[in-house]
């Protein structure tokens, strides 16, 4: 991991702390996309057998969160959240502590089958909340989301406007924490793509209003 | 555009797919005793069938995971989808002319 002070997401350069709060210039609209960056995100790629007990109860042990093993779902406790990603794949995501919880999933898992990765530096996270926020990533994204399908609590790895993305869908469109009264998204995005995915966001979430958040 | 069921994730687009050709091609077990022409064989003949064709694909910007199709090369339908290793399913006849 790169020094704190040396460290720069891959988004600082666009200046969305100086535009958040602001409408687009304009837009007379009600804002109905809230988007953000949320940087310096701790990933931990885990990989492992899921069906060997002891695998899965020492992550259990380690995290406080079971390893999901049902398709395109996530387990969480308290700040840590795991990724089902594959069929022996998973993410640790947390807050900001990737290298401490690879460290701690190391520890727990020491002398077993298994990889524990700290990918933290390899992309940064964009939020999208707000009433058209589905409509909005269903412009670029080939995922069925309706809420039938998916919903709070899932995530899935695809494509969006042909940038690989990690989705996990935060909060269901009725949830207190989908402040602007609609479902709310963190997509994992690569550095190196992260300025077009936001870009390409940002356009397309035009014609429903865009509100920008710092958080 | 085909919906791949992908037996990890389910239902996806084709998009996030990538293609792998022929399934089921074995590497000859013992390489140094084969002819030129069986090497050729191994190495480029395949059937272009009009048909049901047993094929790899990968989802690849999904789970990354290998699996076969069962893809009928006519209609683009899918007959079937199975994981590496799985055996062979049984796959209707075609007698397209």
């Amino acid at each position: 991991m790169a020094d704190s002070f040396l460290r720069h997401s891959p988004l600082a350069h666009l200046g969305l702390a100086g535009r958040a709060g602001a409408f687009e210039a304009g837009t007379a609209i009600e804002a109905g996309v809230t988007m953000g960056e949320r940087p310096y995100r701790g990933l931990v790629n885990l990989r492992g057998p899921a069906g060997d007990k002891a695998f899965a109860d020492a992550v259990q042990k380690a995290l406080g969160a079971a390893l999901p093993v049902e398709p395109n779902t996530t387990t969480g406790k308290g700040d840590v959240a795991v990724f089902w990603l594959g069929p022996d794949e998973w993410w640790v995501v947390t807050p900001s502590d990737g290298p401490a919880t690879a460290d701690k999933l190391r520890a727990a898992l020491a002398g077993q089958k298994a990889a524990v990765t700290d990918v933290s530096e390899s992309r940064t996270c964009i939020h999208i909340r707000g009433a058209q926020a589905r409509d909005l990533l269903a412009k670029g994204c080939p995922l069925d989301l309706h809420p039938r399908v998916f919903a709070a609590g899932q995530c899935a790895q695809s494509l969006c406007a042909k940038a690989m993305i990690t989705l996990h869908q935060v909060a269901n469109d009725d949830a207190e924490d989908g402040k602007d009264g609609g479902p709310a998204y963190d997509v994992y995005v690569l550095n190196s793509f992260a300025e077009y995915l936001w870009l390409w966001l940002e356009d397309a979430a035009r014609e429903y209003g865009l509100r920008i958040t710092s958080q | 555009m085909l919906l791949i069921p992908c037996p990890y994730c389910g239902e996806r687009d084709e998009t996030e797919f990538s293609y792998g050709g022929e399934a089921h091609i074995e590497r000859p077990k013992e390489p140094d005793k084969l002819s030129d022409a069986e090497w050729a064989d191994y190495v480029f003949m395949r059937p272009n069938s009009k048909g049901v064709l047993l094929e790899r694909w990968v989802h690849s910007h999904g789970c990354r995971r290998w699996f076969n199709v069962a893809r009928d090369t006519l209609t683009y339908k899918i007959h079937a989808v199975y994981k590496m290793g799985e055996k062979r399913p049984r796959v209707p006849k075609t007698d397209y002319v």
